[in-house]
């Protein structure tokens, strides 16, 4: 049988490329400085889902909320060989908690009833992993984290290899389901040209109203609409609009969502700055090491 | 939604496997004693399993008062769906005021699961939990007694405390190794307390068909010396160098992610952010840069010792002894010093 995915996938600044421009003076990150990038694991939640795709026939969906930027990863997942791109975006979302975002996405899944929901383990940006199990709950759908390796589809039976950092496990459930996908599941695909030529212009509609703002700087805010709804029109008929879902598409609670819907809130923000309280230091020679050595026999750290 | 209960107690899930319990949710018991202490409850521990009896024993002897013991043959196995839903039965039966995981890969497989049925928030990975007070500057409103969960964000450059103020429990995993274990008391006792659970097959959403444990190579967090190589380190070969002095000291080689990356040694010695969190007397980092997020994993190292060629390294902002040289030339020195006050 063919198998319907939707992967949800998320856009994060690259914290493993964190440089000094990246903090600010005061602490805070500069968001400006870091490049935004498609969720690492995410794409090899993606790589699974097209896979079974390849093997088997469906459809892959991407799914991701965020701000109207976040459009590009949606690209990155269409340049790969997703059918679809849903982008859930609204200014009620904002300052949503892993339990808000989970509410929101979950009731995106939902219009879709897709057989298999994919994710990554978790995003660089707060390493939390919740989304993935969270998304299941509200969805009422098993999960199965950490997904090394896709055994076998078998009509409605799947059979997956966990990886538990100290072991691994064979496990069989039933579809639906919703499964993390680890970095080492798989080697993520790079962007098909025939694809990237397809699916170049792709855009969601706030892009497309910047793209025409730009190339039309004298036109009045009426005419850019105007012009923004036909160009629009035109992506769709090629099914290259990015869909722009909000919440009230969703039919979701706002009591769940954004700020109200989250129970976590931050109480204080630290930069990190580590120091050592006395240090000390040591001649790169031999007496100066025999010295360091003594002391630290003297006052037993060794021995 | 869960209101909040300012007498309730204060609970960490007891995690066992095969009739052991795993580390760090007993890491936690010591830190959990405290915020309990502080708050004047009970510490109660949730232990699921079958026939597990003897455990809720020994968690009373680490400081637990109360054992909620859930014995059942279908608890014999972790599964998402069969623990999750125990849970979050006695969450709303009890209704404690925190609930702590550690954050295992089974912690952090559940626990995102139960915040979710009982709406509660969570934070992922703490390294430290304090009891504090919160303003909202706005509306001058002010709540005491709330558990501040602190944790490291953003690749680690960054320190977050959360909290949650209106929808409770307040629920946190927290990060293996970063808290000491409990001492044993024999004379400690808990009181037990039998819960009755119905379970039947359906609620198993997997079958398991097979497992197996893979030791890791290396006990870092039971090692009271670490000698730690980066990429500075500069091939497997040299990376020898690590070896050495690892073992002249009678400690446990460890490595940076850069250098696992670069195939200098085997995953399981990475500290850091991601790999694990250390807290020896006496840690010698050699070659090593000092990124954010492999001092996120050693700072806590009693004595650091750093050798590299690069005096403007941010590992020497947070070590002892500051070595600036060759660590070709300083590590055999360090070796020869060792041995030399051995022979003595």
């Amino acid at each position: 049988m063919a198998y319907n995915c939707v992967v949800l996938v998320k856009q994060v600044p690259d914290t493993k490329r964190i440089t000094g421009q990246a903090m600010n003076e005061d602490g805070t990150v500069n968001r400006a400085a870091l490049p935004a990038i498609f969720n690492p694991e995410d794409l090899n939640a993606l790589e699974m889902a097209l896979k079974i795709k390849d093997r088997f026939g469906g459809t892959v969906t991407v799914m991701t909320m965020g701000l109207p930027a976040a459009a590009e990863v949606l690209r990155q997942g269409l340049f790969r060989g997703a059918d679809r791109a849903i982008l859930i975006t609204d200014r009620r979302c904002a300052a949503s908690d892993t339990l808000a975002t989970s509410y929101i996405l979950s009731c995106g899944v939902k219009k879709l009833n897709p057989d298999i929901v994919l994710c990554g383990r978790q995003a660089i940006d707060g390493d939390t992993a919740q989304v993935g199990p969270q998304c299941a709950e509200k969805l009422g759908i098993p999960q199965i984290t950490y997904v090394e390796e896709l055994i076998k589809l078998d009509g409605k039976a799947i059979m997956v290899k966990r990886n538990l950092g100290n072991g691994w496990q064979e496990v069989k459930g039933k579809l639906p389901v919703l499964l993390t996908v680890l970095d080492t599941a798989n080697e993520p695909r790079v962007c098909c040209a025939k694809q990237l030529m397809k699916c170049k212009t792709a855009a969601c509609g706030p892009e497309v109203e910047t793209q025409i703002r730009t190339a039309n700087p004298g036109a009045s805010d009426e005419q850019v609409k105007s012009m923004a709804k036909q160009q629009g029109e035109l992506l769709k008929q090629k099914g290259l609009l990015i869909e722009q879902w909000d919440l009230d598409m969703l039919n979701a609670d706002l009591q769940w969502c954004g700020r109200d819907g989250s129970p976590t809130k931050v109480h204080r923000i630290q930069s990190v700055v580590l120091t050592a309280k006395e240090s000390k230091s040591v001649d790169p020679t031999q007496a100066g090491v025999d010295a360091m050595i003594h002391e630290l026999i003297v006052d037993h750290t060794l021995g | 939604m869960i209101e909040v209960n300012k007498q309730g107690e204060v609970w960490v899930f007891a995690e066992q496997h095969h009739g052991k319990l795993e580390d760090t949710p007993m890491e936690l018991i010591s830190k959990a004693r405290e915020l309990a202490d502080k708050l004047k409850v009970k510490l109660g521990a949730m232990l699921l399993g079958d026939r597990v009896g003897e455990l809720a024993v020994k968690l009373g002897h680490f400081g637990v008062d109360k054992v909620y013991l859930v014995e059942h043959p279908l608890l014999a196995h972790y599964q998402t769906s069969s623990y999750s839903k125990v849970i979050d039965d006695l969450i709303h039966k009890h209704n404690p005021q925190i609930v702590l995981y550690g954050a295992t890969p089974v912690g952090r497989d559940l626990a995102p699961r139960i915040a979710s049925s009982v709406k509660a928030g969570l934070t992922a990975d703490c390294t430290d939990l304090q009891i504090g007070t919160h303003e909202i500057k706005k509306t001058s409103e002010v709540y005491d007694n709330l558990l501040f969960q602190i944790r490291p964000a953003f690749g680690g450059n960054i320190i977050a405390t959360i909290i949650n103020y209106d929808r409770w429990p307040q629920m946190a995993t927290v990060r293996e190794g970063v808290m000491p274990m409990p001492v044993a008391d024999g004379n400690r006792k808990a009181q037990i307390v039998m819960e009755k659970v119905h379970l039947t097959q359906t609620d198993l959403a997997l079958e398991i068909l097979s497992e197996h444990v893979q030791q890791k190579k290396v006990n870092l967090k039971a090692s009271r010396v670490i000698v730690a190589g980066g990429a500075g380190v500069g091939s497997k070969d040299n990376f020898k160098l690590v070896w050495d002095l690892a073992h002249c000291l009678g400690g446990a080689p460890g490595a940076t992610r850069a250098a696992v990356d670069l195939g200098f040694i085997d995953r399981d010695h990475q500290i850091g952010q991601t790999g694990t969190t250390v807290r020896p007397s006496l840690y010698v980092a050699i070659g090593i840069s000092g990124a954010i997020q492999h001092q996120a994993g050693m700072v806590e190292s009693q004595k650091i010792i750093a050798i590299n060629n690069d005096p403007s390294a941010s590992i020497f902002n947070v070590a002892h002894y500051k070595i600036v040289g060759d660590l070709n030339q300083i590590v055999p020195m360090m070796i020869k010093a060792l041995k030399e006050k051995t022979i003595k």
